[in-house]
């Protein structure tokens, strides 16, 4: 039975989705915090800190579905990753690790100012360090170099070459820039009732949506050697152009939506824009796992493992849901993160 | 050091890290409620003092405990790919309903740490208590998962395959119900005697502080009752493991001659050698009794099984004993207190049932530790009891030394961190003035108190 295979696939993408679109954010206001100047450079730190506090860890597990899914459904896919890329992951963890732990101990710092500061700072570094080491990996799964040997079933790898190429730090840049790029926009919106400090992250939304122009133009160029597949797969007949359409579109009007101060539209379009490169790489790999061994079916386990746990999902799902939708009317719909009608903030600089 | 045992010392160091932060994860949320709910009835200002206070310390522990479990889930597939390649499937039941606690424990979190002033009292006390469910079934349904690696069951093992998979059967294993029962009082015990040593501390440097008292007294009630519950639990857990691991409970106990009226041995020295466990006190007959209910039952010894499939004898043998002790001090020490407090009528005043419970404060989590210890050395050297050996489950990824060393080291500087954090958190706990002066203002306006106890 292929479909179930299919379905749990599908529900992984849709959670890598979820995760960079969602958790993806809370990176990108860490690296905010690296690049916070100007007269309102502690009013963009705070206005950071309290939109990501309440929901990075909500934020955060959906990357632990991810591999839970990758390891119970896609068993054989999930031993050959975590092996030929040890070495980026486990760099990976060690950048969550100090971002999760150095954000709580600079909000909860008991008046130790020097341990407030440093610990700002090693949140903001981390940040930045943890989204690119991800996409690293994600770009070496998409590259085509992880192979299974035929006769033993093991992948091989010397743990190095896999991921130590362009075409894998080309996409590490571009998950960053997205990052980047998300973070300011949704902070647009919360901060919509402060207009100077809505435009410092307007300007830095639209400098990040250049780097994502150029890192999605550069990962492309390398892709044609670095990830021939994907690169013929994102071109493949006409639904992928029109695929490519779409998403193009979307990065265009976000961009003009910030330019023109529309943020909650340019919030719908960055969006759709970044949802919908997310599946444009999943649907150009499709049907592979990991190119070129392993394909969704052939990696997956046996239907009476994924038919339980689907069932799990559509059940948890209804409990999650409306959880999280009051998590969110709770701390962001229609909220901003202004407490007072500003005057105060508009008044001191121009 | 090799690279094997390098993947297990990281392994072993990982998890001796989570699990403490783990148990604070399931248990605080309790004390938080209860106080939380003790200001509801009482409207003590003492008592929402006390749940908000607490909250700030938990969202510390709270945060390094959710990245590093993301460090051990990731960790399965790093260190073990062998193993998870064959066990995923197996033990993904859980892990996914693990994943759904994880979700609702910190969407509730998020909303009980920052709703103080955002949601309606009842509501918020509802999300902690959503936040205490969901955490002890995440608790639940990993442990679920280890005790599947010790009773595995619900496949077929065909030509070194595991085929014909049954999920539920496998999450329901053998030995799921004990083991997560005595995991979930452990958590619950450990942090309550945690709690009361660090009040008891306080309590002696300022002698009638309200807010310290009121604390003392919530963490004993729930003391009381988990450390009545542990020995019970664990004895019904001992029975559970002679039946499914004989050859761990051997090891536990230092048994190394089958034999009928087995003894329970208590301390000594287990020597692999001499094959005798030396300098112990012995009970005649009670070890067949504790473990089959009935004074004759035959024990099977470390000499009924292969050789090299024995684990490490004295090091099993003596954690047991230190976890068994540790239980029945903490029994002790909340029995004192009971009957303390029920002369008194009041929470227990005298200095050194203070120092009694300053110096019990660690022995839970040492007892927890020491029961991991138990149950995963125990099962060596098996990763999947009888099935899989954890040499052979390791990644063929060298230089292992190198990750163990530096997770070692940032798990260090962590732990440095949040102790010294907790502890200025501990020294900013208000004064009897303050409390008396929240009461007062409280007379009117609540929203004015959270104001000030953010700045405090
Ligand atoms: C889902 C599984 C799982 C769970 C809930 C635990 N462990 Fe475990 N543990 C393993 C899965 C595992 C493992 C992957 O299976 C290891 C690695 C090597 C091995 O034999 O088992 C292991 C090894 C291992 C060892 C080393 C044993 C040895 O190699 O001699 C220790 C001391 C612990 N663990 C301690 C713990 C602690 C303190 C835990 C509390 C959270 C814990 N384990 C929970
Ligand atoms: C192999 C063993 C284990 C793995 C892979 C694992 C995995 C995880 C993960 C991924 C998280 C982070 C979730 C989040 O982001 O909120 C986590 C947190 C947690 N784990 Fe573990 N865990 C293990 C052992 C245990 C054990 C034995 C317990 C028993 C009590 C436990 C209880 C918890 C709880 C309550 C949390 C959430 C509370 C907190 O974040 O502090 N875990 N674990
Ligand atoms: C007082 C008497 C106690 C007895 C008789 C007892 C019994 C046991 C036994 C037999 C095991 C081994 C399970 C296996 O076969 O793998 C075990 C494991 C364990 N014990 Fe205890 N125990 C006691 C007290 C405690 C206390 C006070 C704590 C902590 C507060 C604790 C924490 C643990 C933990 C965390 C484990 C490993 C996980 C599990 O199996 O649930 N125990 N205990």
């Amino acid at each position: 039975m292929p479909e179930l295979s299919y379905i749990v696939a599908a529900v992984v993408v849709i959670a890598m989705m979820v995760y960079v679109l969602s958790a993806g954010a809370d990176f990108g206001g860490g690296i905010w915090r690296l690049f916070a100047t100007g007269p309102r450079a502690q009013l963009q730190r705070d206005r950071l800190n309290a939109a990501i506090a309440p929901i990075w860890e909500a934020n955060h597990v959906w990357l632990i579905l991810v591999v839970v899914l990758l390891f119970s459904c896609f068993p054989r896919a999930f031993s050959a990753i975590m092996t030929a890329l040890h070495i980026p992951l486990a760099a990976m963890l060690v950048g969550i690790v100090m971002r999760g732990s150095a954000f709580a101990f600079e909000s909860y710092p008991a008046g130790a100012t020097r341990l407030q500061k440093r610990s700002g700072r090693v949140f903001a570094v981390s940040s930045a360090i943890t989204p690119f080491l991800l996409g690293i990996s994600a770009g070496a799964v998409a590259s085509g170099q992880i192979t299974i040997n035929a006769a033993t079933g093991i992948v091989q790898t010397n743990f190095i070459s896999e991921w130590l190429a362009p075409f894998p730090f080309a996409i590490g840049a571009f998950l960053l820039a997205l990052c980047a790029f998300l973070s300011a926009i949704y902070m647009t919106v919360e901060v919509r009732n402060e207009p100077e400090l809505a435009d410092d992250f307007r300007r830095r939304g639209l400098w990040a949506a250049v780097a994502v122009g150029v890192f999605a133009l550069v990962s492309l160029l390398l892709a044609k050697n670095g990830a021939p597949f994907i690169y013929h797969g994102l071109a493949r007949g006409g639904f992928a152009i029109f695929f490519q359409i779409i998403t193009g579109l979307s990065a265009i009007i976000a961009i003009g939506a910030l330019i023109k101060r529309r943020y909650r539209l340019a919030r719908f379009a960055a969006l759709a824009q970044v949802g919908l490169i997310i599946l444009g790489w999943a649907l150009a790999q499709f049907p592979y796992l990991v190119y070129p061994d392993l394909t969704i079916q052939n990696a997956a386990a046996d239907p009476v493992v994924l038919k339980p746990i689907l069932i799990a999902l559509a059940i948890g799902s209804l409990l999650l849901l409306p959880a999280f939708y009051y998590l969110y009317r709770v701390f962001k719909a229609g909220k901003t993160l202004s407490p007072e009608p500003l005057e105060a903030t508009v008044s001191d600089d121009k | 050091m090799d690279d094997l045992l390098a993947a297990r010392s990281q392994m072993a160091m990982s998890l001796a890290f989570h699990i403490i932060f783990a148990a604070v994860g399931v248990a605080m949320p309790l004390l938080m409620i209860m106080a939380e709910g003790m200001y509801i009835r009482t409207k003590k200002i003492v008592y929402r003092e006390l749940a908000y206070r607490w909250s700030k310390g938990t969202a510390i522990i709270f945060a390094v405990g959710a990245v590093s479990g993301t460090v051990l889930s990731f960790e399965l597939g790093l260190l073990w790919p062998t193993f998870m390649e064959h066990a995923g499937p197996l033990v993904g039941m859980p892990f996914s309903l693990e994943g759904f606690a994880f979700f609702l424990e910190a969407i509730f979190l998020g909303l009980y740490l920052y709703g103080w002033d955002k949601l309606p009292q009842k509501i918020h006390w509802l999300c902690g208590l959503m936040v205490m469910i969901s955490g002890t079934m995440s608790g639940i349904f990993v442990v679920c998962a280890n005790a599947w690696m010790n009773a595995p069951v619900g496949f077929d093992f065909i030509d070194g395959q595991f085929t014909n998979i049954r999920p539920w059967e496998a999450m329901f294993n053998p030995r799921w119900f004990t083991m997560t029962m005595h995991m979930t009082i452990a958590a619950y015990q450990s942090v309550a005697f945690a709690v009361a040593g660090v009040h008891a501390w306080m309590l002696l440097r300022d002698r009638n502080n309200p807010f310290h008292r009121a604390a003392i007294g919530i963490a004993l009630v729930v003391a009381l009752a988990t450390s009545i519950a542990q020995p019970i639990m664990g004895d019904f857990l001992a029975k559970n493991t002679a039946a499914n691991q004989p050859l761990k409970l051997a090891a536990m106990e230092g048994q190394f001659e089958t034999e009928h009226r087995a003894p329970l041995r208590i301390g000594g020295m287990p020597n692999v050698d001499e094959e005798r466990t030396n300098y112990a006190i012995e009970i005649p007959a009670a070890l067949s009794f504790l473990a089959y209910g009935d004074f004759n039952a035959e024990v099977q010894g470390l000499k009924d099984f292969p050789r090299d499939e024995w684990p490490p004898v004295p090091i099993v043998h003596i954690a047991f004993q230190i976890m068994v002790a540790c239980g029945f001090w903490m029994l002790g020490v909340a029995a004192l207190g009971a009957i303390l407090a029920w002369r008194a009528r009041a929470v227990p005043q005298q200095r050194w049932y203070l120092w009694l419970l300053v110096v019990s404060g660690p022995l839970g989590f040492l007892a927890i530790e020491a029961g991991w210890t138990v149950t995963e050395v125990g099962r060596q050297p098996w990763v999947i009891y009888g099935f899989m050996r954890t040499a052979d489950a390791v990644t063929p990824m060298p230089g292992l030394i190198v990750p163990f060393t530096v997770f070692s080291l940032l798990y260090f500087v962590l732990s440095v961190i949040v102790i010294y954090l907790l502890r200025r958190h501990v020294f900013q706990s208000p004064t009897t003035q303050q409390i008396h002066f929240y009461q007062a203002e409280d007379a009117g306006n609540p929203e004015k108190l959270n104001e000030e106890s953010k700045d405090a």
